[in-house]
């Protein structure tokens, strides 16, 4: 695309460079709260509206007529500096939006999915998805009050992960604690390419 | 008929209709996250341009993604697809795409953001 030729006075500042990081988890696990927590706008909500068409894994066998469903995302902003701009979208909670998740996990830097201890179970869909599509993740459990809490180890063996995957614990109504859940996620993140780049190195020697 | 209309019930103008049918913008796919910046003021709009694209025009004299041009004006991703795609035709937008051809982020970028986060 040719940013340049509409404007001059318009260089490469005016026109940062996005990235995202995506939120997921299980219905009402807290990934807006996290969104808001640490964007600098109040979340925002974009729709799309898909025919049964392109809702490919519902089941609508029988019934001849063609539906719309609303599919709707909350995402928030963060500016890194000028020129660079992260945002940070939560996964439509329904399971059947594979080819939204699709949409958003390409180009995506990495995702957070976020666990309640009381319904771990919920968040098998979005590991499994993470890691089909080898999109770096880490778990973030959300501490909510009352949950009895667990150690991350349990956690992590009740979710079946690969050790070298994080688990950490977060409030995420906690600006700060929304913050490091972040910065763990982007730790990860460089660790992971950088044992991808020692792989594939390996490979060709 | 205006009497029993709130909010609740939606626009009562189908979305697709301000598109005049079409589900698919032109040659641009408008990534969620592409960035889309008015290269004119919208005084320049042709007269064929409707109320959308004379809003998007407005809205975006600060450069904004495709999903915040959506949330804002309350349009289903779609339908600001093929609206922006009629302005990218006439040469009114200018669109700047994210880096999604590679498998792996920039690593220089990942160390950028980490820099932010951990500055925020």
């Amino acid at each position: 695309m040719d940013s340049r030729r509409s404007d001059p006075s318009r260089g490469a500042a005016a026109m940062p460079l996005a990235v995202k990081i995506l939120v997921a988890g299980g219905f009402g696990v807290g990934k807006t709260t996290l969104v808001g927590s640490v964007s600098e706008i109040k979340p925002l909500r974009t729709e799309e509206q898909l025919t049964d068409r392109s809702v490919g894994i519902d089941d609508t066998s029988g019934v001849e007529r063609k539906t719309t469903t609303t599919v709707a995302m909350d995402f928030g902003r963060i500016t890194i500096r000028d020129g660079l701009v992260l945002y940070l979208f939560g996964t439509p909670g329904q399971d059947r939006f594979w080819f939204m998740w699709d949409e958003l996990a390409l180009g995506a830097l990495g995702a957070v999915v976020l666990a309640d201890t009381r319904r771990l179970s919920d968040c098998f869909p979005s590991i499994d998805y993470f890691e089909r599509r080898r999109l770096p993740f880490i778990v973030g459990v959300n501490c909510f009050e009352g949950a009895i809490r667990y150690d991350t180890e349990e956690i992590r063996a009740a979710l079946d992960l690969d050790p070298r995957v994080p688990v950490i614990l977060c409030d995420v109504r906690r600006r700060e604690s929304g913050k490091q859940v972040l910065i763990a996620l982007v730790e990860h993140v460089l660790a992971v390419m950088a044992e991808r780049q020692r792989q594939a190195g390996a490979a060709i020697r | 008929m205006s009497e029993w209309l709130d909010d609740e019930a939606g626009p009562v103008v189908r979305p697709y209709a301000l598109t005049r049918g079409r589900t698919r913008a032109s040659r641009e796919g408008f990534d969620l996250i592409a960035i889309i910046a008015s290269a004119a003021t919208s005084t320049f709009a042709p007269p064929t341009a409707g109320p959308e694209h004379v809003a998007i025009l407005e809205l975006c004299v600060r450069p904004l993604s495709v999903a915040e041009v959506s949330a804002k004006l309350k349009l289903p991703l779609g339908v600001v697809r093929v609206l922006l795609g009629d302005l990218l035709d006439l040469g009114l937008i200018v669109v700047r795409r994210p880096e999604t051809e590679n498998r792996l982020p920039n690593e220089r970028v990942l160390k950028e953001v980490l820099n932010g986060l951990q500055a925020l």
